[in-house]
Parts: C-alpha cells; sequence; structure tokens
C-alpha cells in the first residue's frame, strides 16, 4: 500500500471518530464499562489472594532438635534444613527463647505458675517457612530425615483449609473473569455493530467504485484501535480513582488491620497494560467483525 | 466491451427469473439505452455487470473480464473499469462534492498531485466549479447526480453504467444529464444507461435495447423505446 494511500486511510479512520461522535462517544462508554467491571472483580479477586497468600506465609512447620544435642550443634543444623527443596527461611529458637515464648502467652499474673520452670524442659527448635504450602508433607518428611531433627510439628488442616481456600476462589473469579469478558466483548461488539450498521451504505459505495476490502477495512480498524485506547485509559484512569478512593477509606477501617491492601502503583502497570491490550483488541477486532458482513457485495 | 450470450439467473430467494437466455453486445465507444418495464430484468442486467450478482449460465464478458471465472477479489479490479451511476445518487454525506470525487481517487491508489488536478477539471467538466466544498445534502437533486457523474467519470473508466439516472429528477434536468452524458460519450467513454423514461429516450437516437421478463425483445440502433422490434 503507498504510503500516500495509508496517510488517506489513516486520516479517514481518525476523522470518522468525529463525523460519528454520537456512536463514538457510545463505543467508548460501552468499552469504558465493560473494563471497569471486570476490572474490579479482577482486582477483588488479586487481593483475595495476596491475603490468602500472607496467611498461608504465616503457616509453619517447627522442627524439634534432639535432646541430647547441645546449642551449638543444634544451631549447626539450620543449614541443612535451609537447602531441602521448597524452604524458604529457617529461624532457630533456643530453649531460653522457647521458653519465654510459651511464659509470654500469659498473663503477668500467671507467670509466677512458670517460676519453677527451667529452659533445659523445652528443646532446641527450628521455625520452618515455606514456599509452597501443598507441598507441606513432602518437605515435612524431608526435614524430619535432617539428622538430629527429633521430631516436627505442622498445622495439617489449617494449611489444607488455605490450599482449599485458593483453589476455590482461583476457579470461581477465573470463571466469573471469563464470563464477564465474553459478555463484554459481546456488548461492545454489538455497540460497534449497531455503529457501522448506519455505514452500511457508505461501503455499499466504496465498493461499487471499486474499493478492496483492506481499503475500506483501514479506516474502521484505525477508528477501532483509536476508541479501544481512548476506552481503556479511560477504564484505567476511572480504577485508579475508584481504587485510592476506597483504599482510604479502608485505611481508616478496622478492615485495614486484618487486611493487606496493595496500593495501587502496585498495580498500576498491569492494569494498564492490561486494560490498554484488551481496549486495542476488543476495538479493533470488534471493527473487523462488525463490517464483515457489510462486505460481501 | 460488453458481451452477454445466453445468460441466464434465478433468484434463489423469490424464484424469479430475471435473466432468461439473454444476448446483447454492447461496443467500445457506444452509447445505449437498455429499457423495459419496471421488473424486466433491467436492474439485474447492472447487478451481473458489476458482480454483484452471478449467472447461473452463459457467457459474461466486461472489459476483458470474464465474469464467469473472476475470483471474488478481482472483482475491485474490474470495477475500477466501470463508472456506475444510480438513481438515488450515493453519494457520502458526510464528505464534500471534492471529497466524494476524490476519494474514487484514492481507491485507485492516484497521487495526491493527480486527484488535485483531475478532481477540478471534472467537477468542471459536469458544471459543478464553486460547489467543491459543499456537502450532498446542500445540493439540488440535479446537482447530486452530478456529482455522482463526476465520481464515475473520474478514473477515465472504459465503461460508464447508469442505473435509472434521471429518476429522482425533473424533465429539464433529466435532459440536462442526459446531454452531459451525451458529452462524455463523445469524449470517448462508453455508456450505457438503463431508464424507462420514454421521452427521454425519444430524444436521442440512440441505439435501444428492450428487456422483458428478461429477455432482449427490441435491440434497434436510433430507435424509439416502445416501438417493436
Amino acid at each position: 500500500m503507498k504510503l500516500n494511500r495509508f496517510a488517506y486511510l489513516l486520516k479517514e479512520g481518525f476523522l470518522s471518530i468525529f463525523t460519528h461522535g454520537f456512536m463514538s462517544f457510545a463505543c467508548v462508554m460501552v468499552i469504558v464499562a465493560c473494563l471497569l467491571i471486570m476490572g474490579v472483580f479482577s482486582v477483588l479477586a488479586y487481593i483475595v489472594d495476596l491475603n490468602i497468600d500472607n496467611l498461608e506465609q504465616q503457616n509453619e512447620i517447627l522442627a524439634f532438635v534432639e535432646e541430647h544435642l547441645p546449642e551449638d550443634e543444634a544451631r549447626e543444623i539450620g543449614a541443612r534444613l535451609e537447602a531441602i527443596e521448597n524452604v524458604k527461611s529457617v529461624e532457630f529458637v533456643s530453649r531460653e527463647e522457647a521458653m519465654n515464648n510459651f511464659v509470654s502467652q500469659y498473663s503477668e499474673e500467671d507467670e509466677e505458675m512458670f517460676s519453677d520452670l527451667t529452659p533445659s524442659v523445652f528443646r532446641n527448635r527450628y521455625v520452618i517457612y515455606m514456599n509452597d504450602l501443598a507441598l507441606l508433607d513432602r518437605t515435612d518428611e524431608a526435614v524430619k530425615a535432617v539428622n538430629g531433627i527429633a521430631e516436627t510439628s505442622a498445622a495439617r488442616e489449617l494449611s489444607r483449609g488455605f490450599i482449599a481456600l485458593r483453589n476455590v476462589v482461583s476457579i470461581v473469579s477465573a470463571i466469573l473473569i471469563l464470563i464477564l469478558f465474553i459478555v463484554s466483548v459481546f456488548i461492545m461488539q454489538n455497540t460497534i455493530k449497531l455503529a457501522t450498521f448506519s455505514r452500511r451504505e457508505e461501503i455499499g459505495i466504496m465498493k461499487m467504485v471499486g474499493a478492496n476490502n483492506a481499503f475500506i477495512r483501514c479506516p474502521f480498524v484505525v477508528e477501532g484501535l483509536i476508541l479501544g485506547l481512548l476506552g481503556g485509559a479511560i477504564a484505567f484512569f476511572l480504577i485508579w480513582g475508584v481504587y485510592s478512593f476506597m483504599c482510604n477509606k479502608i485505611a481508616t477501617g478496622m478492615i485495614a488491620s486484618i487486611l493487606v491492601i496493595p496500593t495501587f502503583s502496585s498495580l498500576q502497570l498491569s492494569v494498564l497494560v492490561v486494560y490498554l491490550a484488551v481496549g486495542i483488541i476488543v476495538g479493533t477486532f470488534g471493527s473487523i467483525i462488525a463490517i464483515r458482513n457489510y462486505l460481501k457485495v | 466491451m460488453v458481451h452477454l450470450k445466453d445468460v441466464s439467473m434465478q433468484y434463489r430467494s423469490s424464484g424469479t427469473l430475471a435473466a432468461d437466455n439473454l444476448s446483447l453486445d454492447i461496443a467500445e465507444g457506444e452509447f445505449v439505452f437498455l429499457v423495459g418495464p419496471s421488473g424486466s430484468g433491467k436492474t439485474t442486467i447492472i447487478k451481473l455487470l458489476t458482480g454483484e450478482v452471478q449467472a447461473d449460465s452463459g457467457e459474461l464478458e466486461i472489459n476483458g473480464y470474464d465474469l464467469r471465472t473472476i475470483r471474488r477479489r478481482r472483482l475491485p479490479a474490474l470495477r475500477r473499469t466501470l463508472g456506475v451511476i444510480f438513481q438515488d445518487f450515493r453519494l457520502i454525506e458526510d464528505k464534500s462534492v471534492y471529497e466524494n470525487v476524490a476519494f474514487a481517487m484514492h481507491i485507485v491508489g492516484a497521487s495526491k498531485r493527480e486527484i488535485r488536478e483531475r478532481v477540478p477539471y471534472v467537477l468542471k467538466l459536469v458544471g459543478l466549479e464553486g460547489r467543491e466544498k459543499r456537502l450532498p445534502q446542500e445540493l439540488s437533486g440535479g446537482e447530486q447526480q452530478r456529482v455522482a457523474v463526476a465520481r464515475a467519470l473520474v478514473n477515465s473508466p472504459r465503461l460508464i453504467i447508469a442505473d435509472e439516472p434521471t429518476g429522482n429528477l425533473d424533465p429539464a434536468k433529466s435532459l440536462e444529464l442526459m446531454l452531459l452524458l451525451q458529452k462524455i460519450n463523445e469524449l470517448g467513454t462508453t455508456v450505457l444507461v438503463v431508464t424507462h423514461e420514454k421521452e427521454l429516450v425519444n430524444a436521442f437516437a440512440k441505439r435501444v435495447i428492450s428487456i422483458e421478463n428478461g429477455k432482449v425483445v427490441s435491440d434497434r440502433t436510433g430507435g424509439y423505446y416502445g416501438h417493436e422490434a
């Protein structure tokens, strides 16, 4: 395609946005609405996932060191534990620390009950954090196999609960986002179809004068691409505003102490890229599909 | 230039036989009226010539393109050798007179310079000087039809097909348009005018092909519409 012709088609597509102002506005608004609905749901799913992840991080394996090992030898085991696959970090807790931790769980009045307690009652131990909670059983086995570890303790039921919760949230959010995406594409495609319906006469004229399909399609694609980008950008700024507003509200409430709410800056690049990409894809392909039938002349 | 031999075509949806073993030939440089009552098959012939519909059987050749074997993607190339004028003008409402004519040149990949030179020339030829910036709705019916003629003419087609071009015009404007088409024909372009306006056809001593029920019932040079073959 000649440069001159390409420039003409680009100009035609751009100008068409203004000559069909109302339909352009309708298309952009539909794209914005659909992206917002999808975006809000995706961000919510992300926050839920993040919080489950956070709770998971707090789950741990307690590995008790054999009683006869002195503390310096017990500390040497740490390196071997860290070398185990799926172990994120290990934390050594000495007999004294274990006793202090135990006693500190009780009120000062109750602490008197433990005045005769000595550290020798407790064992040296390791608190082991994992990368993937789903591999708890295998990791636990590997920890037990380490020389010097007498036994382990892990909250298996709790971890299974987290895994089940994460699976449910992942599946439900994936299904809902997919449904919302399909509905959004359908709505957007129909809006674009409606917008191009009024221009079927124009397409017919172009065909009759000898325009090939690429020549006719190009301005529509340019128009769809610009409208999609515009819709994506507007939706991005709106969700940014809504998210920041909600964060400010939550920050002052009780929920802030329970939930981990990421700042928008940690999400904005992903949201921007996804919104612009979806806007471009929907705008471009929506236009191509919408005018397809009018090209069969 | 135009060669149709034993062409038959039936619309699947209605079962109407729009062309029934129809044969006609038009030579380069001719001015031909294609006449007949409503529903006789005139518009179908135009659709066959422009590749909008396909014949069920027979030979169809136009400007060197064999319409029996032409591929869909080659249709634009065929249509660029034609200039088609419609009863309802078919102008793009949001483009000015100049742009309506120029876009036909953009389609064939003409350069800016060619467009700047050719469009004013053609607009002058059809008598639309000074109307370049007007939108179609700001023009009279006659002027709109002249824009359509300019658009049909701008790429120097070998054949101009006018489908009831005077259907929306008063008698004076109709005559004016026919004189314009005659002028274009004198400059070397073949012209095929489809009409059912007897008076207009009778005003010009040209070749007249009469169609009825999808068949050629009369073909006379200098003949008159309604007279026997």
